[in-house]
């Protein structure tokens, strides 16, 4: 059925909302850009100077003509690091090589000579993730000097750091998701496992180089004194050791090398969903901007978004009298079927049991399932504790994580607290999550949550028998408000990776389809769901 | 009418009269020579018979193998087309012998016209105008003198051995004239060690109109004028009909002319009275001279019919099956005005050389005749006349055919080769010939301006980045997709950079040097910065054509072919097919660069390949009087040291 709007474009309400989304994404722009220029106009020159491709062209150059470029962390690192490593010096992101949907993982070596912060570690695993998660083929495009040095307490060590890149190598290879190495600058150290790690490397004459220890530190070791060409050159590597297989002239010949070779994997998506030739909303995703009220306090129809994001602007909503504050039903985004799960309003007992109902229907059905994310909690209160609303969030939030589905979340709104889990927040695995600029998020409300250590301290005040002016509680709530701002603001959030990226809400639509197609690489598992608490 | 006939020839005249047979329920017998195997006449003909090698000499010039080739397969006559074995009467009369029907004239017909100085004191007898001049024995200074003065000055004195202007003097005055004489024998005698000279009338203003002819042996009817004077080195570039500035006065004389010449002889068949006018008052009946008589259909026959409704092919198939003429001269009517421009595998800018090549892409336009022998794939072989089509159009007035071929050669994309497409549109939008102020040189006086070679603009440009990004069909949905910040990639074409960035399906913005092109696809069509680019992308392997205005190409390099561009330094490659002739070096030499290599002859000329770089020979690759490919390597110097 298709929906129908009531939106009015043409009233105040709707132009104050979209000069105010239209200024939070002028923000976002801003970084975003600041973070696609890399490490600035002297270090891009004399990269160039050295015969290099610049590393966004190399990934355009990588990718089939007009390829979609889904960029996963493109402000990462955003305010990181005294503003050291814009994109937390790496390119991440899935595109298309001869149709293929491939993910590209590209060290930026303009940006610190490409060495790894630990918000790069960060960003290259959550590629490697999303990569073996939706089996898509990955493409290293090295050109770093490895770990950076003074944070190497935050790269070396621990699990989820720079070894585990290599790790994850070798299980993709193991699970056939093919690895591919194009060497166009240094790969030193541990990096050199890298190409030595991927099924196929290529490597670039003159340029590209491979070692375990480098020049100066060999010097230092046993005193042989070597060039880096003659160290681990290409021609080095692709003739004497075999670590690299191809040799390139140049970038551009390097990644037509590539292109080659993701051409020969032999490999197609699976059968999963029953597509549909996509067709457009019915009604204009411009709109979003004007309908999405500003200030996140303000109720709005979750369906008004929907109707600008799927096929035709046709959504079949199930149980739409029951639990109303979510809204649930079946769709077609980019012609790919989706069951969508909305909020809209604060979550009730009766939201939850439905929720788990839906994401049980689409499991049995293996459609993917979309969140529009937009929740400030469980509804509190004695009412609700007594009716048991945890053990219904508790179905909710079972059904959530144990899905087999692709779940894909869009961050529409605010994300507090329990409702995070229950809409497939970041710890429940959903193969993407994307956020619009006026998301926010955090554990509470930072008015709550001020609140809240108010009341304790109030409470110690007089208990202690002294007392505490309105003035003085607005003095103490004012930094912990503060603070959540800041940490809430989605530029915070996807500078630390919680989420793969904030998007033009815009948008939506394409980013959901791009997500929908990349997750559809790998086959839908059947599901086993844990025990509901009944 | 015949069940059955075989075409003695090749490319686009055999097509065109397998079209006419068609047309009249007659079967037909192609022949096709080793390199034509394939070839599009091959394909249409409901028979086709092998009958040698690529050169002419061994396949369509073998009277006895077609001959040979009709009888097995029961055609009964042989239509000849033109070029090759149209015109010669041994031919006829063997094909008489063997009990076939030669579709043409008589072979006495052929040769009473193929002895030029017979064939005009033939005409004049009959009363046909013809240069005056003295082509006598008698070289006396005083007699020629006299020779001149009864001519008419001015007058042109010309080495009889003579061409390409050596011992050739044009004089003016009667007093002129012994200095001119004595200098052109001196010249002539130098030069071809024979001092004779003849006197011919200077015609100012010189232009080519010819008369369409048909007889049927007793009775010749003709079917108006051409004009050819768009001529270059008196290869025929652009012909019309009727003649621009013709007077019907002029139109009748020249007409019963052209009849008395054909019913001399007892013409059958069509064919083709030339004469030379001189233009320079307007066209005046006292200003025609016949020049020679084509005993055969010509290469411009489409324009005639394209006046006069009358298709010349289905004439010559009932005369020559024993049909009278039926058309009275008064039943034949000229209706509007018609063009046609050959399109030809030339490279212009090297002079016209014949080119070669595969037509990896091959259009033409709607609304327009184009008689063609080959299709999109086909190769134009260094064997034969590297024409790809002739272009006809037809309109109510001359102004309106002429925009229509215009048109015509703006919508008309050939890629995989060079062609001479810029040339003929520059030439359709000339002013003088717009004007119908012709003459045979006008093409070489502004042969500077017609084959400039039009610099692309933005637009095209733009286009032509796209295309080499690979986004001329502008993309898929989702096309140039970018959360933030779009990709863009830089694309070297032939002579300049630019940065494309693909902002959507069907949107792309190109920056070449600064300048931005904003493109957009709007129903099919390319837009740039707002104006429609009124011009197409075509891709071929390894080159992205526009066509639009002209037709420009820009060559591609595949990132994955670097072997060859490495070699390329140090190795001289055959431009083209070609026989070496000579080579000069040998193995160990020094060479200068511009040092001449070695020399191959392709395409009746000779080439001389010289040093692209100082260096020395490393290895001679062939030997001369070796037959070989474009492509192919002749000598190798050593590589450069570092």
């Amino acid at each position: 059925m298709r929906l129908t709007s009531s939106v009015l474009s043409t009233s105040d309400t709707f132009r104050a909302n979209r000069a105010a989304h239209e200024a939070m994404l002028a923000t976002i722009a801003e970084a975003a850009q600041r973070a696609a220029a890399g490490g600035g106009e002297k270090s891009l020159a004399r990269h160039v100077a050295r015969g290099k491709m610049p590393p966004r062209e190399r990934v355009a150059n990588l990718l089939d003509a007009g390829s979609p470029f889904l960029e996963v962390g493109a402000t990462a690192a955003h305010g990181m690091y005294d503003g050291d490593a814009p994109a937390a010096g790496v390119i991440a992101g899935i595109g298309r090589v001869h149709g293929q949907e491939v993910m590209v993982v590209a060290n930026d070596a303009t940006v610190k000579g490409g060495t790894y912060y630990p918000m790069t570690v960060k960003k290259h695993l959550r590629a490697q993730e999303i990569a073996e998660e939706n089996r898509l083929p990955c493409v290293y495009l090295v050109d770093s000097g490895g770990a950076n040095l003074p944070n190497q307490d935050e790269v070396f060590p621990d699990r989820d750091h720079f070894g585990r890149i290599f790790y994850n190598q070798a299980r993709m290879s193991s699970k056939g998701i093919p690895q591919i190495a194009v060497v166009m600058g240094s790969c030193t150290a541990g990096g050199a496992y890298v190409p030595a790690m991927s099924d196929v490397s290529i490597i670039v004459k003159e340029q590209g180089t491979i070692f375990l220890a480098g020049p100066p530190l060999v010097k230092a070791a046993t005193g042989e004194v070597v060039s880096a060409e003659d160290l681990g050159g290409g021609d080095v590597h692709t003739r004497l050791s075999g670590v690299a297989d191809y040799l390139a002239e140049d970038d551009a010949h390097a990644l037509a090398l590539a292109r080659r070779a993701i051409g020969n994997l032999n490999r197609a998506k699976p059968a999963t969903v029953q597509w549909q030739s996509p067709e457009a909303p019915a009604y204009d995703p411009e709109e979003i901007l004007g309908l999405v009220p500003a200030d996140l306090r303000t109720p709005y129809d979750i369906r008004e978004v929907i109707a600008r994001v799927v096929d035709g602007s046709r959504f079949d909503e199930f149980k739409p009298r029951f639990g109303e504050t979510l809204v649930t039903g079946f769709a077609h985004v980019e012609g790919c079927p989706v069951g969508i799960v909305a909020n809209n309003g604060v979550l009730f007992s009766e939201s939850a049991i439905k929720g788990a109902h839906f994401v049980e229907l689409c499991s049995q059905r293996g459609i993917p399932l979309v969140f529009l994310q937009n929740i400030t909690g469980f509804m509190v209160g004695r009412k609700y504790e007594n009716e048991g609303i945890a053990r219904h969030g508790a179905k909710m939030v079972t059904a959530v994580a144990t899905t087999n589905v692709p779940k894909i979340t869009m961050l529409v709104g605010g994300s507090f607290g329990a409702g995070n889990y229950g809409m497939a927040g970041r710890a429940y695995s959903p193969r993407f999550l994307w956020t619009w600029p006026n998301s926010r998020i955090s554990v509470m409300g930072g008015e709550q949550a001020a609140g809240v250590l108010a009341t304790v301290k109030r409470d110690g005040i007089e208990r202690a028998g002294g007392t505490w002016s309105p003035e003085e509680e607005a003095e103490f709530k004012r930094p912990t408000i503060e603070m959540f701002e800041e940490q809430s603001h989605p530029l915070y959030a996807s500078a630390r990776l919680w989420d793969d990226g904030i998007i033009d809400p815009r948008k939506t639509r394409e980013v959901l389809g791009l997500s929908l197609s990349a997750a559809l690489n790998a086959p839908i598992e059947p599901t086993r769901f844990g025990v509901f608490r009944m | 009418m015949f069940s059955k006939i075989l075409i003695a020839n090749r490319g686009e005249i055999a097509a065109r009269v397998i079209d006419s047979c068609r047309k009249l329920g007659v079967a037909t017998v192609a022949v096709y020579s080793d390199a034509d195997a394939t070839a599009r006449h091959v394909a249409m003909a409901d028979e086709a018979v092998h009958v040698g090698g690529p050169r002419p000499a061994d396949s369509y010039l073998r009277g006895d193998a077609i001959i040979a080739a009709a009888l097995a397969t029961g055609a009964e006559a042989i239509h000849p087309g033109y070029g090759f074995l149209s015109e010669n009467p041994d031919f006829v009369d063997a094909v008489e012998k063997a009990g076939l029907v030669f579709i043409g004239p008589s072979s006495a017909a052929i040769r009473a016209m193929g002895l030029k100085d017979a064939a005009k004191a033939l005409m004049e007898k009959a009363g046909v105008p013809v240069v005056p001049g003295y082509h006598g024995d008698n070289q006396d200074p005083e007699h020629l003198a006299g020779a001149a003065d009864a001519i008419g000055y001015p007058v042109l004195i010309k080495a009889v051995a003579g061409g390409g202007g050596k011992g050739m003097r044009l004089v003016e005055r009667a007093k002129d004239f012994a200095d001119a004489l004595e200098s052109a024998r001196g010249e002539a005698q130098t030069a071809f060690g024979n001092p004779a000279v003849l006197i011919e009338k200077y015609i100012e203003k010189p232009r080519h109109i010819e008369v369409q002819v048909f007889g049927d042996g007793t009775r010749a009817v003709h079917l108006f004028e051409r004009d050819c004077s768009l001529q270059r080195r008196h290869q025929k570039v652009i012909e019309e009909a009727p003649a621009p500035g013709m007077t019907e006065e002029m139109r009748q004389a020249m007409g019963q002319a052209a009849v008395r010449a054909a019913e001399a002889i007892g013409y059958k068949g069509a064919g083709t009275v030339e004469f030379i006018v001189d233009g320079s008052e307007g066209l005046r009946p006292d200003r025609f001279w016949f020049m020679e008589m084509n005993t055969r259909l010509q290469v411009e026959h489409p324009v005639t019919e394209a006046i006069t409704g009358i298709d010349l092919v289905e004439w010559q198939l009932r005369v020559a099956s024993g049909e009278p003429l039926t058309s009275r001269q008064e039943d034949i009517r000229l209706a509007g005005h018609a063009f046609e421009a050959r399109l030809y595998a030339e490279d212009v800018p090297a002079g016209f050389l014949p080119a070669t090549g595969t037509l990896s892409h091959l259009h033409f336009p709607d609304g327009a005749r184009a008689d063609t022998g080959v299709r999109p794939g086909d190769t134009i072989s260094p064997w034969y006349d590297p024409m790809i089509a002739k272009i006809i159009v037809h309109g109510p007035t001359r102004a309106i055919a002429l925009s229509k071929l215009t048109a015509a050669l703006e919508d008309t994309e050939v890629a995989g080769s060079v062609t001479n497409l810029s040339f003929l549109a520059a030439l359709a939008r000339h002013e003088g010939f717009r004007a119908g102020d012709v003459d045979t040189g006008l093409i070489a006086r502004d042969l500077a301006a017609l084959t400039a070679a039009a610099a692309p603009g933005l637009a095209v440009q733009a286009l032509a980045a796209l295309g080499a990004a690979g986004l001329a069909d502008g993309g898929a949905a989702m096309a140039g997709f970018a959360l933030w910040a779009p990709l863009r990639r830089t694309v070297t074409l032939d002579g300049f950079d630019a940065v494309v960035e693909a902002l959507g399906p069907g949107r792309a913005r190109v920056t070449i040097e600064g300048d931005v092109a904003d493109c957009a696809l709007h129903s099919g069509a390319w837009w740039v910065n707002g104006r429609p680019a009124g011009a197409r992308i075509v891709l071929t392997p390894g080159t992205v054509s526009i066509f639009g205005p002209g037709a420009w190409h820009f060559g591609l390099t595949d990132p994955l072919d670097r072997q060859s561009a490495d070699a390329g330094g140090g190795l001289t490659l055959s431009p083209m097919p070609g026989l070496v002739k000579a080579v000069f070096v040998t193995a160990g030499q020094a060479v200068a660069a511009g040092d001449r290599l070695a020399v191959l002859e392709a395409m009746k000329m000779e080439h001389t390949l010289t040093a692209a770089r100082d260096g020395t020979v490393a290895e001679v690759l062939v030997a001369a009087g070796t037959q070989v490919e474009a492509g192919a390597a002749l000598v190798r110097l050593e590589e450069e040291e570092a």
